[in-house]
């Protein structure tokens, strides 16, 4: 069982740059062919600041922060027994290549079902613009641990 | 940020659907892509001898894949700055090779905080009908 200690405590805040060509590549990986999501004079005729990350873009700084493997190390969880179970994002604006953001994220509930067969890591995270300070989107992501040994009878 | 391609609030009526939409198969070489591309490096996605030693069958899109396919879905029908809020629930593990079909309704239209809003169930299901995302949206429209 996952120690319910955890619950309320942040993870490393981690800043980033939203790079272009990550951008584009993203958006090849998923099947994007829309010209504002890969080309700059077509993101701004379409409105944009500059080539948009796409809805669920910002998943990956929270990735490439590593606070998915320090949540897991610091939990005691193979990566193995990991599911994801659900995820939002809230939006209160379009981040857009060249941003500098912060990520910030907070273990904020661990809970159990079907027994402990199930646990859920909840972690809340906001990712705030560093120029202005304002925060662009929020995360909400749950995590599903299985502890197959625990199933109830 | 233009929204002038968006659906108007006006003509929107609760329950009305959106048009369905079929993806490509998801293939290996998308979860190679998609590995790289969102820095999701878990091995259970795209190593075939760890999702083995894990009991998987076989190696299984990221959930997150999928999330992206039912976003683009979803912006297809009003434009990424309309987006104010995207969730999904992952409800089964989605297999090599399939083919995700997106669907969604509208559920609620309300005015509020000075914004047209339009609240949205989507379904991303394979094409013998299982669902493996169930989300929600809301969108502000023109």
């Amino acid at each position: 069982m996952i120690d319910r200690s955890h619950i309320g405590t942040t993870l490393p805040p981690f800043q980033f740059e939203v790079e272009k060509g990550r951008l584009r590549f993203f958006a090849k990986a998923i099947g994007e062919t829309r010209p504002e999501y890969f080309d700059e004079d077509a993101a701004r005729a379409a409105g944009y600041r500059s080539i948009p990350a796409p809805p669920t873009f910002l998943m990956a700084a929270e990735m490439d922060s590593g606070a998915t493997e320090i949540l897991l190390d610091r939990l005691g969880i193979p990566i193995e027994r990991v599911l994801h179970g659900e995820q939002s994002f809230t939006y209160h604006g379009v981040v857009c290549a060249g941003d500098r953001l912060e990520l910030l994220s907070r273990i904020t509930d661990i809970y159990a079902k079907k027994g402990g067969a199930l646990e859920f890591i909840v972690k809340d995270s906001t990712l705030t613009d560093l120029a202005s300070g304002r925060c662009m989107v929020e995360m909400r992501s749950v995590i599903v641990v299985r502890h197959p040994q625990e199933t109830a009878a | 940020m233009s929204t002038s391609n968006a659906p108007r609030y006006d003509a929107i009526q609760i329950g009305q659907e959106l048009p369905p939409m079929t993806f490509p198969p998801i293939t290996r070489t998308t979860l190679a892509l998609f590995a790289g591309a969102s820095g999701d490096h878990n091995p259970i996605h795209i190593d075939l001898d760890f999702a083995r030693a894990a009991g998987m069958p076989d190696v299984f899109a990221h959930g997150m894949l999928s999330m992206a396919l039912l976003g683009r879905y979803l912006t297809h029908w009003a434009p990424q700055p309309c987006l104010r809020r995207f969730g999904v629930r992952f409800v089964a593990i989605t297999p090599v090779g399939t083919q995700l079909r997106c669907s969604g309704k509208v559920v609620d239209r309300r005015e509020e905080g000075g914004e047209r809003l339009v609240a949205l169930e989507l379904v991303a299901a394979d094409l013998q009908g299982e669902a493996k995302l169930i989300g929600e949206a809301l969108v502000a429209l023109p």
